[in-house]
């Protein structure tokens, strides 16, 4: 089974450690074997870092994949906005040797260069492509019988010309991933709808953000979900952070969480305490 | 009247948005815009304002600021217009000029001091340590060397600049 470099964000680490240690518990369950990217920083935020100067966010970009690619690793990021920047800016380095070469200026002022080469994944996609779904079945001790909302969020799937990792209108891969669990992903409305919290938009405009989780919570709760099963730690923020004043009580688990409690992960080791939206098991 | 400006879009076009010549106004994106549901923002409208040059209109408008980058609206371009690529460019510009909203300035100054885009508390460091992580994760974090060439990294590029 492959290696790979374990990209850890903000989100993750700084609010919700429990998903940073069930990622850790999971891929090793499953043989996915990860190294910390040392040194690494945020990745940087593609709706807002890349908002205010994309310049800083490209270099900064190439600054954690130069890390990796001196690790002789691709890149697991547990978190679509990571997954967004670093795979955006991997492919536009790959794809334009001038880009390459104005960011390889910037880098030199810290002994470093980036030479182009690093491959970036999404956690759940390494899970589906390298582990499948008959593998991961074979790993669960404590199957699940929960009804659930799949929540892919925006970044996962796109851009989908240059992700390719599944339809962006009507995706299966993570609810494949969440049924081999045995919980079941119930149909909603609107089910590819943003979780309003992306681009900056959480933090200028909360109420516009949260028009959106509101939407995506109503259809969720009508759907017989309960529990919202998210791929990216700030999705994750918005339904846990929202949910009280909004009206609605639907715990909220990262993928990795969902696998950690079906693999017989204590409550505990899962950091549901961090949960602004009580999570009673 | 509005006097189209084609200075702007050399404008954009350097700052990574040369494509929005390509919009031809179908509106698809409109239709599909979460936002524009929820917000007076109209993505076709501001396709049409950056072709025509209106610089201070779009840098100085809310609307520029309501898209959540879900790429639904890029999905589904019939001409394949970047429109993600092309309102990243118009805030970029938006910023160079002093436009800047104070909790995406606050966002900023957390990468300056942290490396990370939020801060540090301490009940996390404390579940950190009671599930068994570093009590600070293995990042910049815990590295001064690291987060020192991050620093030359914000300087470099002028960002350290934009949140002062």
């Amino acid at each position: 089974m492959a290696k790979y470099a374990f990209f850890l964000g903000c989100i993750a680490p700084l609010r919700y450690p429990g998903i940073e240690k069930s990622t850790r518990e999971v891929c090793a369950a499953l043989g996915v074997e990860l190294v910390d990217l040392q040194d690494a920083s945020c990745c940087p935020a593609p709706g807002v870092i890349r908002a205010f100067s994309k310049k800083t966010w490209l270099a900064a970009a190439a600054r954690n994949l130069a890390l990796a690619e001196k690790q002789g690793l691709p890149i697991l990021t547990i978190c679509n906005g990571c997954y967004g920047s670093l795979f955006d800016a991997a492919h536009e380095l790959a794809h334009d040797e001038k880009l390459l070469a104005e960011v390889n200026e910037v880098l030199k002022e810290i002994g470093m260069e980036y030479k182009g080469t690093t491959k970036v994944y999404h956690f759940a996609e390494v899970l589906y492509r390298e582990v499948g779904i008959e593998g991961i079945k074979a790993k669960i001790t404590n199957p699940l019988s929960y009804q659930v909302a799949a929540f892919y969020g925006c970044h996962f799937l796109k851009p989908s010309n240059i992700k390719g990792v599944d339809d962006p209108e009507d995706p299966k891969i993570l609810d494949e991933l969440i049924e081999a669990t045995g919980a079941k992903s119930m149909p909603r409305k609107q089910k590819m709808l943003c979780c309003g919290a992306g681009g900056g938009l959480k933090a200028a405009f909360g109420d516009v953000a949260k028009k959106f989780t509101e939407t995506n919570l109503e259809n969720m709760k009508e759907s017989g979900a309960q529990y919202i099963i998210d791929v990216c730690p700030f999705c994750h923020l918005q339904f846990d952070g929202t949910q009280k004043e909004l009206g609605y009580s639907i715990p909220v688990l990262h993928l990795s969480q969902l696998y950690g409690l079906a693999m017989g992960m204590s409550a505990d080791d899962l950091g549901l305490s961090a949960h602004i939206t009580p999570v009673t098991l | 009247m509005v006097t189209p400006n084609p200075d702007f879009a050399k404008e954009i076009a350097a700052a990574g948005g040369e494509e929005v010549k390509m919009c031809f106004q179908c509106g698809t994106c409109t239709a599909g815009c979460p936002s524009g549901r929820r917000t007076s923002y109209r993505v076709r409208k501001l396709m049409r304002m950056a072709q025509l040059g209106m610089k201070e209109e779009i840098i100085n408008s809310e609307e520029l600021w309501e898209c959540s980058t879900c790429y639904t609206c890029v999905e589904r371009c019939p001409r394949q217009v970047p429109i993600v690529d092309i309102i990243i460019a118009l805030r970029n510009i938006a910023v160079a000029e002093g436009h800047m909203y104070d909790n995406h300035k606050g966002t900023a100054k957390n990468l300056v001091k942290y490396g990370h885009t939020v801060p540090v508390k301490d009940d996390i460091t404390a579940l950190r340590e009671k599930l068994g992580l570093p009590a600070v994760p293995p990042t910049v974090l815990s590295n001064d060397k690291a987060k020192a060439d991050l620093d030359k990294i914000l300087a470099a590029t002028g960002f350290t600049k934009i949140t002062e």
